[in-house]
């Protein structure tokens, strides 16, 4: 029985057209008016400001933090996202509404509040200091940071897939002989992985560009303890917009390399 | 827009009271962080000052504050600013350069470089000065952790350096001593904020370090937030800055809204002994010889260098000290 399907929303074509302006105008113009401006330098040019040695510190540590960031938040986010759908317990609906405050605080005020408890003389800092070691201006600080800001993406992104998996699967793939690591490893995780991989992936890429909570705790020390988004601005505190799109620009390349390396990979998982 | 609505409004009053003298003005007033009190006091000066000669206009200036790059960036993008009141003369050479809305002999068209009032860098410590710090030499001994903004984001920070550099160079006798000076000076900073406000709430809030490097005014306001001289205390080094943070009108955009003649007003009338005093109530040290005298006491005596005559001005020392590859990149990034 072979029938056309007609789709709920009509117009193929009015859609997609709707589609394509809006991405232009809301992401391909202003992201392509940078690619043009930093074609005003010559590739010597360009490869001189993306390769100086400060800016390959704060691209080093801005990916890695993130990356960091992304990673902790890949666990506990799950960890979270497991307690909210598989257990019902007191106060579960707010603690599930809180996993978005960090989205809905300005990120300022996020870094400022951060910075004051784990400054040396902070309310947690002063342990670290005791213990001997420092979290605020350190990468140490614009991991924690970073991992307060993402933290929804995982959580989020897991969540409705768990809650979608029935816990009978659980229970059969149990009675079937399987122990719960076996369970975890051959039942949950393929289901999961490819929503976790776009979780991970969104914290990441928000790590990346993160500037408003990450200044205040960070230092921003040359060679040290300054993100990229940083350089970013103090080129344009110089008046110098070409150096600023050209550091852009590689960000942009470098992270969507990454973004579709991880796209790949999920696709690969999805279909085996 | 508002600027149509108002255009629209004084014309229509025009039009229908009859009367071409009475006028609305709104005044864009773009300036940056730590003048904010002081420009909410003059405002209310200047508008009774000009409804004096001109009773039936009505007057509204709106202010605008930030980082004093970022701010001048907004003019040059299209902020519609009809004056600028920046930390340094080398943003609005920026704003002539870029924007094209003033022209390049901007600073000659007021008294005293277009500067009205000036500031300097002093040393803020925490009570009883614990590290017994009296001069820059102190900064750099052992122990001591000094608080400073990033110079390449912060107007402010670009005095302090060059306060620094100064006193290296007075000390050291030459070039290679002062770099030598400001270099081991950064080794003792740990935090290098993005503006003088996040430098301010570094050492203030989050008690980090022994001394920030401030502007006299900023240091004289957190002194004056409750209980600030039961904390802290200003020190005086034996050499400082002429801090300069100049004044003007923006041309184009003063013109288009007709607002020529009240912006330049604006600016004169802080030149005057009412403006003059409103400045020295906040902390910004006075021009006019007679408010000064009257002020004496507020601000100790030392000896300034200053941007023109000791660094040849914001164009030779932006380049040479702040731009990549200047002198603030090399100590960081030279072994």
């Amino acid at each position: 029985m072979s029938r056309r399907t007609s789709p709920v929303i009509p117009g193929f074509g009015l859609t997609l057209g709707y589609t394509l302006v809006y991405l232009s105008l809301i992401v391909l113009i202003p992201l392509g008016a940078m690619f043009v401006h930093a074609a005003q330098l010559t590739w010597e040019q360009f490869w001189a400001i993306v390769s100086a040695p400060r800016v390959l510190a704060a691209l080093q540590l801005s990916f890695s933090t993130a990356f960091y960031a992304a990673i902790i938040n890949g666990i506990i986010g799950t960890l979270l996202a497991w307690v909210l759908v598989r257990y019902t317990f007191p106060g579960r609906k707010i603690i599930d509404a809180m996993i978005d405050l960090p989205f809905a605080l300005p990120t300022a005020v996020a870094g400022i509040a951060l910075t004051a408890l784990y400054a040396p003389a902070g309310l947690v800092g002063q342990f670290a200091t005791e213990l001997g070691f420092k979290i605020a201006y350190t990468p140490l600080g614009i991991t924690l940071a970073l991992t307060f800001v993402t933290l929804p993406f995982v959580v989020r992104t897991v969540q409705p897939v768990l809650a979608d998996i029935p816990r009978e699967v659980e229970e059969a793939a149990a009675c079937l002989g399987a122990k719960p690591l076996q369970v975890f490893r051959h039942v949950l995780m393929p289901a999961l992985l490819p929503a976790w991989l776009t979780g991970f992936a969104l914290a990441f890429a928000r790590g990346v560009g993160e500037y408003g909570s990450v200044i205040f705790i960070a230092g921003n020390m040359p060679m040290k303890t300054e993100i990229l988004p940083l350089l970013i601005m103090v080129k344009l505190d110089q008046y110098d917009y070409t150096g600023a799109t050209a550091i852009g620009v590689m960000m942009l390349v470098v992270s969507f390399i990454l973004l579709l390396l991880i796209n790949l990979l999920q696709r690969r998982i999805e279909t085996p | 827009m508002s600027i149509r609505r108002y255009a629209l409004a004084a014309l229509a009053s025009a039009v229908f009271a009859g009367s071409a003298i009475a006028k609305d003005y709104e005044l864009l007033n773009v300036s940056y962080d730590p003048t904010r009190e002081l420009y909410q006091q003059y405002n209310a000066e200047f508008i009774k000052h000009w409804q004096q000669a001109h009773p039936d206009d009505k007057v509204k200036i709106q202010q605008s504050h930030g980082g004093s790059g970022k701010q001048g960036r907004a003019v040059i993008d299209g902020l519609r600013a009809d004056v600028v009141a920046l930390a340094l003369a080398g943003d609005i050479d920026e704003i002539a350069k870029l924007g094209k809305t003033l022209p390049d002999n901007w600073q000659t068209r007021l008294p005293d470089a277009s500067t009205p009032y000036t500031s300097t860098i002093v040393f803020l410590v925490r009570k009883g000065n614990p590290k017994g710090i009296k001069d820059w030499g102190d900064l750099v001994k052992q122990d001591v952790s000094v608080i400073t903004p990033n110079p390449k984001t912060s107007g402010g920070a670009r005095w302090n350096f060059l306060a620094a550099w100064a006193y290296g160079l007075k000390a050291g006798g030459s070039e290679a001593k002062a770099q030598a000076y400001v270099k081991s000076l950064y080794q003792h900073v740990p935090v290098l904020d993005t503006g003088a406000r996040g430098s301010t709430i570094t050492f203030v809030n989050n008690g980090q370090g022994d001394v920030l490097l401030a502007w006299e005014n900023e240091a004289f306001l957190a002194l004056k937030e409750d209980g600030g001289t039961d904390k802290f205390e200003i020190i005086v080094p034996s050499l400082s800055i002429l801090a300069e943070p100049p004044v003007a009108v923006v041309d184009k955009n003063a013109e288009k809204k007709g607002n020529e003649q009240i912006a330049e007003a604006y600016l004169k009338h802080l030149y005057s002994p009412a403006g003059q005093k409103i400045a020295a109530e906040n902390f910004y040290r006075p021009r006019d010889t007679k408010v000064a005298a009257e002020y004496a006491k507020q601000f100790p005596k030392l000896d300034l260098v200053t941007i023109d005559k000791d660094f040849g001005g914001w164009k030779t020392a932006q380049p040479k000290f702040f731009n990549d590859g200047g002198v603030f990149d090399q100590i960081y990034t030279a072994h």
